[in-house]
């Protein structure tokens, strides 16, 4: 084993369904390449004859006890090897579905996979699942290695069948094999060398295939990320450390702080040992630093630093497309402590979108629950804006860990897909405004008109029901003496939206806009009706915040297949031919109200009675307490005529 | 290998530190004195600029050879060390049924449990490393131990995208392996770029030098004229002599060593 000085070590996973040989093929690059130490081979050759079995190569690296009597492994391992100038750890996998945790921590460090089929057996459960684990993982060095081929006669026909069932499969999950070797681990073929028994194959054998693969490369030239890991008085210093997971940080940059909003300037990366003279200036994506600011903002850990220009998003709500670990199965409204590089809170099961079976990709949606080993796309929500990068935008802070009773118990990639960024909607642009105070409150409004203005917010599904119900309504109450308007979606879509389309952010403004205008009305002494999907919860929120105390949430409750049926607009069917991209409820999420202050259900209920109930709830609460019994002659009235 | 690998394994390293730091506490940090726990000590003054910021324990059987304890308490006075020393039990008190060498490293596993129970430790800091022993291979970087110290190896947690374990019930604790990723070779050539002192046994006296220190009874040093540290890291890139053959605990039977380490050894 002759040691040269080498440039880079390459992590590579090994991973198969349970016997396919795994650890076999491990002990036999490690014989080949010269890298057992004086004894290994001698003491696994005596404890393989103790349990009378013929060489087990595995021996070498099922090193618990209970392996060695099991043959199976338990744990990830690890191990170097050196071959040409290189330096490689071997990460080997368990293959039983039970170990799986232990397979996903193994896979989750590697630069590249090998996945090991069985030429005999061909593709098994184990086989797709821990593909799928290595494509969710981010993996997309793999080779596949065709393992027995000496159990099958080196039949370059089988060779061919459990090939090209291997590569169909891996299309699928957008995984493209660089090579699909076959071998045989127990006797050394096409391992180190071509040996003699595989003529018919043309490629090169596993350990010069492994020289084809890189180390994984840190994400440089990505939007720059700094995730706060802790902060260090340093006698009159303040250094905030982390490590930087994207990007290149360097003095004097201009940071921006999520999701607390603020801003500083770096002035310095602090060094140890001093190197007199020489300031460190730059830092770039890997680097454990400490830098300092020249203002003392609040930062503590879990805040991420970014560049002023690149911030990532802030939303309460976004999408995982996660694997699930715990016995305990995931379910809708549960609440688990989740970690995003060092920030840390608790978050809520919103809604299970998309229950995935990785041995056949067959899926189904709105499932009630994730099992132990399966894999779904999840709604999360958390009770404060977060921020959150999209896996597909960097994959260092586009993932998060889920833990039950302080163990990792769940794990995935972010989505932001068809969610708007809540940042830029916070804080007026300009710093030159000042309130200025009416002199005529709501109440001297509401005493006069004998009712006080407010926000009657409907939200459901397009074709629920909504603008039919609102005008309805508006009507009903304009001839019992009130002073009422009608807010609609595509109505104000013509004039005061007209320039926002259906982009989250811009859906986001749009309601935004609604609410402010809603809360203006009401204030004016108007019962205001809006008729909106509003299909985010924080968007509603947000427009409840500006008048809370006269803000009231109907949902208009009508089933999504009601609703297609209906499809007043023929929305529905262009959504279902892809005409409409985003569309709510098919393509993009209608988060119901959680607790609304009135839930209309007009699947079950006719307009006129739908109409009822909403008029009853409005006049309840807009009338003063004080005209309590004038509203019930009034309503005795109506109903005698 | 280049330095560019170095850095890496030492940003990685400082990350772990400052991660158990922020996490866990209280938290202190085994000290052996010998190389790889040096250049943990090392890591910790880089991480923190400077202060190692938690005790540092040596688990002290007086059997250590001499230059042992004139290094340790050189060390302590230039690097301003908190250091606590627990002496260990006698080996008259350990499982008589043990194989000899094995009840003897048996006396620090009763002396970490001593001290964990008198301090309360709830995280440890250890230098081991995966490439010393093919059960250590299996090790988790936040690795959680029962109440009786022992490692539940058939049940490890699962440690993804650096999210680690920090939270363990009362009465147990984590291990935390800043160095699990590196190897032999790695500590020799990040000591020589630093210039992280060494105890001067490393290097080779009369034909022979010890490559892993433990203590006089049980440990013996192997023939090498490597008298310095470049020596030293040639003589490794062409041995294939285990690190720890001159450790006879690891090897009196089998399984000796998951023994050892199930029950609570470092």
């Amino acid at each position: 084993m002759a040691r040269k000085k080498t440039t880079e070590k390459l992590r590579i996973v090994i991973v198969g369904h349970v016997d396919h040989g795994k650890s076999t093929l491990i002990g036999r690059l490690l014989y080949d390449t010269d890298s057992l130490l004086d004894g290994r081979f001698e003491e696994m050759e005596a404890a393989s004859k103790k349990r009378g079995d013929i060489m087990e190569w595995s021996f070498l690296l099922d090193s618990f006890q209970a392996e060695r009597d099991q043959a199976v492994t338990i744990d990830t391992t690890q191990i170097n090897f050196v071959h040409e100038d290189r330096d490689y750890v071997i990460i080997d996998a368990p293959g039983h579905t039970e170990f799986l945790r232990n397979m996903i921590s193994g896979a989750a460090q590697a630069d590249a996979a090998l996945l090991v089929v069985d030429a005999e057996e061909g593709v098994q459960e184990q086989t797709k699942r821990h593909a799928y684990l290595l494509s969710m993982l981010g993996l997309r060095q793999v080779a596949v290695v065709i393992n027995k081929m000496d159990k099958v006669g080196y039949d370059i026909k089988r060779y061919e069948t459990v090939a090209s069932e291997t590569v169909s499969f891996l299309k699928s999950i957008n995984i493209s094999p660089s090579k699909i070797i076959p071998i045989s681990a127990r006797n050394g073929d096409m391992i180190a060398t071509r040996g003699e028994a595989l003529e018919w194959y043309d490629g090169k054998p596993v350990l010069d295939v492994l020289g084809g693969f890189d180390p994984s490369r840190l994400p440089l030239a990505r939007d720059m990320r700094f995730p706060v890991q802790d902060v260090y008085r340093l006698g009159e210093k303040r250094v905030i450390v982390g490590r930087l997971e994207s990007g290149i940080l360097r003095t004097g940059d201009k940071l921006l702080f999520s999701p607390t909003d603020e801003e500083a300037t770096v002035t310095s990366i602090e060094q140890w040992p001093d190197t007199k003279g020489t300031k460190k200036i730059e830092a770039k994506a890997g680097e454990s630093i400490g830098i300092t600011l020249d203002k003392p903002i609040f930062v503590e850990r879990g805040h991420s630093a970014s560049a002023y220009t690149t911030p990532p998003m802030l939303s309460k709500v976004f999408r995982v497309h996660l694997f699930w670990l715990s016995k305990n199965p995931l379910k809708v409204g549960n609440i688990y402590k989740m970690r995003l590089n060092t920030f840390e809170c608790p978050v809520t099961i919103q809604s299970i979108d998309r229950h995935i079976n990785t041995s056949d990709l067959s899926f189904q949606d709105k499932a009630g629950q994730v099992g132990r080993n399966e894999v779904a796309e999840v709604t999360l929500r958390t009770a404060d804006l977060i921020a959150l990068d999209s896996y597909q935008d960097n994959y260092r802070t586009g993932r998060v860990v889920l833990y039950e009773e302080g163990d990792v118990c769940g794990g995935g990639t972010i989505s932001m897909k068809g969610y708007a960024d809540q940042r830029r909607l916070r804080k007026p642009k300009s710093e030159n405004i000042t309130k200025v105070d009416h002199l005529l409150s709501y109440e001297r409004r509401a005493t006069r008109e004998g009712y006080g203005g407010g926000i009657f917010w409907l939200t459901g599904l397009s074709g629920s029901g909504k603008s039919t119900l609102a005008m309805k309504v508006e009507q009903a109450l304009f001839e019992k003496g009130y002073q009422t308007y009608v807010l609609d979606g595509d109505n104000v879509r013509h004039g005061l939206n007209v320039d926002l389309g259906f982009s989250p952010e811009d859906r986001a403004e749009n309601i935004r806009r609604v609410g402010e205008v809603s809360s203006l009305m009401a204030h004016a002494g108007l019962i205001c009706i809006t008729a909106f999907i509003s299909p985010y919860r924080s968007d509603r929120n947000r427009a409840r915040e500006i008048f809370p105390d006269h803000f009231h949430e109907i949902s208009i409750n009508a089933s999504l297949s009601a609703c297609e049926k209906r499809d007043p607009k023929g929305l529905y069917k262009k959504a279902r031919k892809g005409e409409i991209s985003d569309f709510t409820g098919l393509s993009s999420p209608y988060e119901a109200p959680e607790n609304p202050e009135l839930t209309i259900n007009t699947e079950d209920n006719d307009i006129e009675t739908c109409v009822t109930q909403i008029v009853k709830y409005i006049e309840s609460n807009v009338k003063l307490a004080t005209q309590e019994s004038n509203i019930e002659n009034f309503e005795e009235k109506a109903l005698a005529n | 290998m280049t330095d560019r690998y170095l850095d890496e394994l030492e940003e990685r390293s400082i990350y772990i530190l400052r991660e158990a730091y922020s996490q866990i506490k209280p938290l202190g940090m085994l000290w052996s004195i010998g190389k790889d726990s040096n250049t943990l000590l090392w890591l910790a003054r880089k991480a923190f600029y400077g202060k190692v910021p938690f005790p540092v324990i040596q688990l002290d059987t007086q059997m250590e050879l001499p230059e042992v304890y004139t290094f340790r308490d050189q060390l302590v006075k230039d690097w301003e060390l908190d250091l606590k020393i627990e002496l260990c039990p006698p080996e008259e008190e350990m499982d008589k049924t043990l194989p000899p060498a094995t009840r003897a490293a048996t006396r620090k596993t009763e002396g970490l449990k001593n001290i964990l129970l008198k301090d309360a430790y709830k995280g440890l800091i250890l230098g081991i490393r995966r490439d010393e022993q093919s059960m250590r291979a299996k090790e988790r970087v936040f690795s959680p131990r029962s109440l009786d110290g022992g490692w539940d190896f058939k049940n490890q947690p699962a440690e993804i995208w650096d999210q680690y374990k920090t939270q363990s019930p009362d009465g147990c604790h984590i291990r935390i392996h800043p160095l699990l990723a590196w190897t032999e070779i790695d500590v020799w050539r990040y000591t020589h770029r630093e210039k992280i002192p060494v105890v001067p046994l490393y290097f080779s006296r009369d034909g022979q030098r010890y490559r892993s220190l433990g203590e006089k009874n049980i440990t013996f040093p192997i023939e090498s004229n490597a008298s310095t540290i470049e020596e030293i890291i040639k003589e490794l890139e062409t041995t294939k002599t285990s690190e720890r053959s001159g450790r006879t605990m690891d090897c009196e039977s089998e399984d000796s060593f998951e023994k050892l380490r199930s029950g609570g050894y470092m």
